[in-house]
């Protein structure tokens, strides 16, 4: 058996990766790594970090077995990775406390971050609030007006949410502008990229830090089950849930792992955010990975009902594990995520997130495949609260 | 052509006692799209410039201010693409004196194709190369292709870069080094840090090849201010603006007082 030990030294996951940045910001990433280290090897650090995890953000998160769901399905046992129950409402703030706590040591007094739907944002926002952290939030003009209440919810924390008007006012657009901020802040500013994406060492930095999921449920299945499960699922955007979950399981070959992208109004009709589906090759926001993108060059829209998962590009660790195919990378259809939304929320009383609802109905699909006696294993990132005013318009639409 | 071109063209303005001067304009910026670029090259040459610096216009442009993102989304409004610009600079290859720089972000010729790319600029008699989201580390992707075809890779040096690495920097330029004069993106500025003297002198005494401080330039004093220091000054978001609004007499102008050393504001 091999050792999984990517990125190698230059931030490379085989042929994905790297630091495509202005030199500007390459002294910023060398400290960022240097820093990130030395941390990683002092004890005090470390339990710095357990202790928040624990005592402020709740963990560990429970594995709960979704009874009602195999029922329902007629399948082997579930379980759900409860992420959702987090301060905060999702896996986000595994990352952002890591992140700020590394800021601190490196004495940097600002944060910058990006938001899509808000969920990164008020995380950040929230660990900024708890360590006295000055925090700036970009967010595409056109998610401020989507998601207004998270707006206030940063605002109230403290949060200084600047709306970003350029290109398509989403995601893609906020990640540029946090960039360019930090471009020109970079002396007294750390920059808390929310997912594993960007240049290195960002894509290890978030997947270290979201690896606890993984950890977690590696200890916890094996007290239900007695053994590993054959089967985890989880949701990608950037990615930074589903490596937080695999990440530890990458080793056990016979452990079978799935992505789960956003397929939107499907991929044959080009509005989608299935990245490694139907993207190519690409270097975008410092770092090279499948992208969606056109002939030419030019980064391509993202389409997604979940504004979680609206990103054209994906982490360059999973560009590496579709490449190798360590992991199984498919997609799920706008549609397939609502009727999942509604079935968790009626067998088992937990609304998830719509971007969790596209592992949930995955899950579902591959519950009818596989025999009863598999286990299957579906990380929910995050809780559905958001969503609902969303869910209610939509399906009033029908 | 290439890397001797920029040494032979340069080498002829700085006889003459004046600095050197590089405008930037988005390809496919304006009316016409890119069918304007053999006329507006033929505009920066008889005004005074020392080469032509020609953004490809990229999606997501990270390092660019608001005045470049809204020229190339101009541009890309217009289907500009590389393929389209490296055909029009095909068409007066011959006629055409002054240099021919690209400023291009990395993924619009990673797509291309790197080899490719390279051997088309040979063709097409691209001069030099500048690619802001390639640093030290990921030159290998692109500096040996530029190598065969003769293309000077031109390096970025940044404020925050460490004295080690702006040493390393310097001495692979090619064709000349840009030294970037502002922590920031590009955009106008109505000042520069106090320490971009000793930043410039350290440049120019590691450098082979002339240094040219860009980023936030965007007049004749300036100009001055900053060629006291290295050989020149790259002019961009002023230059977008100006062509923008058709005022190509002011460009000029800028371009002619920005290189006459006697004219210095004092």
């Amino acid at each position: 058996m091999t050792t999984y030990t990517m990125p190698d030294y230059r931030g490379r996951f085989g042929d994905f990766g790297g630091r495509f940045v202005p030199e500007l910001l390459m002294p910023a990433l060398l400290e960022l790594e240097e820093a990130y280290k030395e941390a990683k090897k002092d004890d005090s650090f470390m339990e710095e970090l357990d202790y928040y995890l624990k005592e402020y953000v709740g963990r560990e998160t429970p594995l709960y077995e979704a009874k009602n769901l195999a029922k329902k399905l007629g399948s082997g046992r579930i379980f759900l990775k409860r992420e959702d129950l987090n301060h905060t409402g999702a896996h986000k703030i595994n990352n952002s406390i890591g992140q700020a706590l590394l800021a601190k040591r490196m004495g940097k007094k600002k944060i910058v971050a990006e938001t899509g739907a808000g969920q990164h944002g008020v995380a950040t926002a929230t660990v900024c609030a708890l360590l006295d952290l000055e925090c700036i939030v970009f967010m595409g003009e056109l998610d401020v007006e989507r998601q207004a209440l998270n707006v206030f919810r940063m605002e109230l924390l403290g949060a200084e949410v600047k709306s970003v008007a350029q290109g398509s006012g989403t995601l893609k657009d906020a990640v540029n502008e946090a960039l360019r901020y930090w471009v020109s802040n970079v002396e007294d500013t750390h920059y808390i990229l929310g997912s594993v994406v960007g240049p290195h060492p960002f894509p290890k930095i978030v997947r270290d830090f979201q690896a606890v999921i993984g950890q977690e449920t590696k200890r916890q299945i094996q007290v239900h089950t007695g053994k590993l499960p054959n089967h985890i699922i989880a949701a990608v955007g950037g990615g930074s849930n589903a490596i937080g979950m695999f990440h530890p399981f990458i080793d056990d070959e016979a452990v079978k792992l799935y992505g789960v992208e956003a397929g939107g109004l499907g991929l044959a009709s080009g509005k989608h955010a299935a990245t490694l589906s139907a993207g190519e090759t690409g270097v975008l926001h410092g770092t090279m990975t499948q992208l969606l993108q056109s002939e030419s060059g030019q980064i391509k829209e993202a389409f997604s009902i979940s504004a979680g998962l609206d990103y054209p590009g994906v982490g360059p660790e999973h560009s590496h594990l579709a490449a190798s195919k360590r992991v199984t990378y498919d997609s799920i259809t706008d549609e397939e995520a609502l009727e999942a939304f509604q079935l968790l929320s009626k067998t088992e009383g937990i609304i998830p997130a719509l971007e969790s609802s596209h592992a949930i109905a995955y899950a579902i699909k591959l519950a009818k495949e596989v025999p009863a006696n598999e286990t299957i294993v579906i990380n929910l990132s995050g809780r559905g609260d958001k969503d609902v005013q969303q869910v209610k318009n939509k399906l009033e639409e029908r | 052509m290439g890397k001797e071109k920029i040494n032979q063209y340069f080498n002829n303005i700085q006889a003459n006692d004046q600095h050197l001067f590089v405008p930037y304009i988005v390809a496919g910026d304006g009316e016409n799209g890119v069918q304007n670029l053999p006329e507006r090259i033929q505009f920066l040459q008889d005004s005074g410039a020392a080469a032509i610096e020609l953004g490809i216009p990229f999606s997501d442009p990270v390092a660019d201010g608001p005045t470049i993102q809204e020229g190339s989304i101009r541009a890309l409004e217009q289907g500009t693409t590389l393929k389209k610009v490296l055909d029009v600079l095909a068409e007066d290859k011959e006629t055409r004196t002054i240099p021919i720089v690209l400023m291009t972000y990395v993924n619009p010729i990673f797509v291309f194709g790197i080899e490719r790319f390279a051997a088309e600029c040979e063709r097409v008699g691209v001069d030099g190369i500048i690619i802001p989201d390639i640093p030290l580390e990921e030159e290998d992707l692109i500096a040996e292709a530029l190598t065969t075809h003769n293309i000077a890779f031109i390096r970025l040096a940044a404020l925050t870069s460490t004295p080690e690495r702006l040493q390393e920097i310097a001495r692979r330029s090619e064709g000349f080094l840009y030294a970037v004069a502002v922590k920031g993106t590009t955009g106008v500025r109505t000042s520069h840090e106090d320490n971009i003297s000793t930043y410039l002198t350290t440049l120019k005494k590691h450098a082979s090849v002339p240094v040219l401080a860009g980023f936030g330039v965007s007049n004749p004093q300036q100009a001055h201010e900053l060629g006291a220091h290295c050989d020149g000054v790259i002019v961009g978001s002023k230059i977008v603006d100006l062509l923008h609004q058709g005022k190509k007499a002011k460009v000029r102008t800028l371009i002619e007082e920005s290189i006459n050393k006697q004219e210095v504001g004092t």
